[in-house]
């Protein structure tokens, strides 16, 4: 499943590269918060696994201080809601010292952790910072979906030399996915920024990210039944965004619509429409494109109030046939 | 064997060589130094320190560049050829000089924005640096960083955001264990930043898990406007790290500097876990060139520093009273220096200006070229790393 993907990422890497750490609350003797670093201490150590205090802004700096130093860290966030205590140590810190320094000073770190909605955990833990983290210029931000996507980026976001906002949701760790023959190889990576066409249409494109993916697949197929052909884009990477393959699919279907589980407000979907405007596509659009979002709202807490709160598959098919005007 | 040679040049253009042998000089003094005051330690640095001949020449001679770096700075922000931020370091050069003199090249050091004297001390040329300062390519950060944000091996800035630089000088000294280096990482503050709540998160890591971590706090007693006693509640900064013994130390004497940062990396390799020192310092410069810095104290106190504790002039009478140098070798060092800040402002004046096609320049490394979103949609901008 997704979460034995990014521990067997994390795995791999400290294996192949000494320089590779992970710390985080509870990473270590508790096994993950979240699960998904069961085992590593036991196998590394302390020295590679460090639990730390509940203390965001003093072991992310720590982390990205190390990462300047020359190590490789991998620093978790319990969950992104916690990332903002460290916010400034991600982007001023992290984010712009290569080029502050003009290239004298890089930062290899990952910062990884569940992002968005959960389940009945209400407004303080339930943000997605995508856009926040997607807005700025130093970051590379990933989002990966499925399993696949969670071991080959994840891989890749160690290996790169940059910072990176690795954003997991929580919702999907438990999820079984087949994994590819070609993914259990202990190289196997897949490139950051690069999205992916999960399933070929030609009436409508549907780009999404994350836990979203699915319903975008539920809603295809119930479409499907209806003689609509949806492409589904998974963007797997938030930053930098994969235009051309949105481009190249909005020109064959001449319909966009967005789907995404954050805020409508200065959103990814807000983004991606942005870029349609400014480019090729434009010119092939048949209709206004539309985003599918989170409610505006602070997450409530009751099931049904949640529920209502969040794209649902019927909101994506209502949604899809109005842009169709069908 | 030394020879000191006097050229006295006459207008006539022949010149009278004067020469004082090396035998003249006392090559090697020990002087009193003021007592460190402790916490949570058994005994502190030794109150009495050796100066070789060299050495004080050579405290000298750093102190004196950053000094006169730092004032031609202040003379190039008022003609408007530097500008932003500039935050000067003079009254502070003791601090710099005499922790230098106590690590080696390889430890590592970070500090906050008042920077010049750190990224001097570590290996940067004056040159690079008042380029840096005047937005040229020939800064350190190809004027891409300007005063903030200077960096060289060994050195991480240069820091903008208060307090920031704290959990990473931490972080380095995790580096240092993880990687069995026996390095150490100065890790400097101020007495503003001092009350940060992630310092002390950096202190509880830093002393859990033993990270070979100098914590300096630079006490000039101001920070920006606001003075020590109206910002923090206990004023004992070498006390705040609590359970983290510490020094404090006299930071206009370079030689207390230097046998307290001693003793505090030694500590630090020794497996001990980190250490706080607080060093008493004074700037002369308000809190940065926008600030006159007599609206919150006043010039007599200005002025008294100046004339009864400035850090050049501590060494330099030592030496003197002490016979390790004639008054004339001070002059020359003098002379020299002003000579190369000189031509360090030359060449920041008339260096160009970084070329457009670089401006998004360095925003990934390793990294294939990128296009970056210009202003509008039809300039598409490349960036390589």
């Amino acid at each position: 499943g997704f979460r034995d993907a990014l521990n067997q990422a994390m795995d791999e890497e400290l294996e192949r590269d000494e320089r590779v750490f992970l710390l985080g609350e509870e990473v270590a003797q508790y096994d993950g918060a979240y699960k998904v670093s069961r085992g590593l201490w036991k196998k590394y150590g302390d020295k590679r696994i460090i639990d730390t205090p509940i203390t965001e802004m003093g072991f992310t700096g720590i982390a990205v201080g190390a990462a300047m130093a020359g190590l490789r860290p991998i620093c978790e966030f319990m969950t992104f809601n916690f990332s903002m205590q460290a916010i400034d140590q991600v982007i001023n810190s992290a984010a712009k010292t290569y080029y502050m320094s003009a290239g004298l000073q890089s930062v290899p770190i990952v910062f990884r952790g569940p992002n968005g909605a959960s389940a009945g955990v209400a407004a303080q833990h339930s943000q997605c910072f995508a856009a926040w983290y997607g807005h700025c210029p130093g970051l590379k931000v990933v989002s990966p979906w499925n399993a696949e996507d969670a071991k080959g980026l994840l891989k890749s976001a160690i290996r790169d030399d940059n910072p990176v906002v690795f954003l997991e949701n929580e919702l999907m760790y438990g999820v079984p996915f087949e994994m590819s023959e070609e993914s259990q190889s202990k190289d196997f990576t897949i490139p950051i920024g690069k999205a992916k066409v999960e399933r070929q249409g030609t009436h409508v494109t549907m780009v999404t990210h994350s836990r979203y993916v699915s319903h975008c697949l539920d809603a295809a197929a119930v479409l499907a039944k209806e003689g609509i052909e949806c492409e589904v884009i998974n963007l797997r990477t938030i930053r930098p965004l994969d235009v051309d393959c949105i481009e190249t699919s909005v020109m064959k279907t001449n319909h966009l619509v967005t789907v995404e589980g954050g805020w409508p407000q200065f959103g990814v979907g807000a983004e991606i429409c942005a870029r349609v405007m400014e480019g090729p596509a434009f010119n092939y659009l048949d209709a206004p494109a539309t985003r599918v979002t989170g409610v505006d709202i602070p997450m409530p807490y009751a099931k049904i109030l949640e529920d209502n709160s969040l794209p649902q598959i019927k909101d994506i098919i209502f949604s899809v046939k109005k842009t169709l005007n069908v | 064997m030394e020879l000191f040679n006097l050229n006295i040049g006459c207008s006539c253009g022949s010149r009278v060589v004067v020469s004082r042998s090396f035998a003249d000089f006392t090559p090697q003094a020990t002087f009193d130094i003021k007592k460190c005051d402790v916490h949570r330690l058994e005994e502190g640095p030794p109150v009495k320190a050796t100066l070789t001949r060299d050495q004080g020449l050579q405290y000298y001679r750093i102190m004196q560049t950053v000094r006169r770096m730092e004032l031609k700075a202040d003379q190039l922000y008022k003609q408007k050829i530097i500008r932003g931020f500039c935050h000067l370091y003079d009254g502070q050069e003791a601090c710099a000089a005499g922790i230098e003199a106590a690590i080696n090249p390889s430890d590592h050091l970070i500090t906050a924005y008042r920077a010049h004297g750190y990224t001097y001390t570590r290996g940067v040329a004056i040159k690079e640096i008042l380029a840096e300062l005047t937005g040229r390519k020939g800064g350190v950060a190809k004027g891409k960083g300007g005063s903030m944000h200077m960096y060289a091996p060994h050195f991480y800035g240069g820091n903008g955001i208060v307090g920031a630089q704290v959990p990473l000088g931490a972080g380095i000294a995790l580096a240092c264990q993880y990687q069995g280096n026996n390095q150490v990482c100065v890790t400097l503050y101020g007495d503003g930043a001092a009350n940060q709540g992630q310092l002390f998160e950096a202190f509880n890591m830093a002393a859990l898990w033993k990270l070979p971590c100098i914590f300096i706090c630079e006490n000039n007693k101001y920070g920006m406007g606001t003075s020590v006693e109206r910002a923090s509640a206990s004023t004992d900064y070498y006390k705040r790290g609590d359970f983290i013994p510490g020094l404090r130390v006299d930071g206009m004497d370079v030689l207390c500097v230097r046998e307290a940062t001693q003793f505090a990396a030694d500590h630090c390799r020794s497996g001990k876990g980190p250490i706080v020192m607080e060093l008493q310092t004074y700037r002369y410069h308000g809190h940065s060139m926008s600030d006159p810095g007599v609206s919150y104290r006043t010039r007599e106190e200005i002025q008294e520093v100046r004339s009864k504790s400035d850090p050049i002039s501590l060494l330099k009478d030592r030496m003197l009273s002490n016979n390790m140098a004639a008054v004339e070798e001070f002059k020359e060092i003098d002379i020299a220096i002003r000579k190369e800040v000189e031509e360090a402002a030359q060449y920041a004046t008339s260096d160009p200006e970084p070329p457009l096609e670089e401006l998004c320049n360095h925003i990934f490394k390793n990294d294939p070229p990128l296009e970056v979103r210009g202003t509008h949609p039809w300039a598409t901008l490349k960036s390589v790393s």
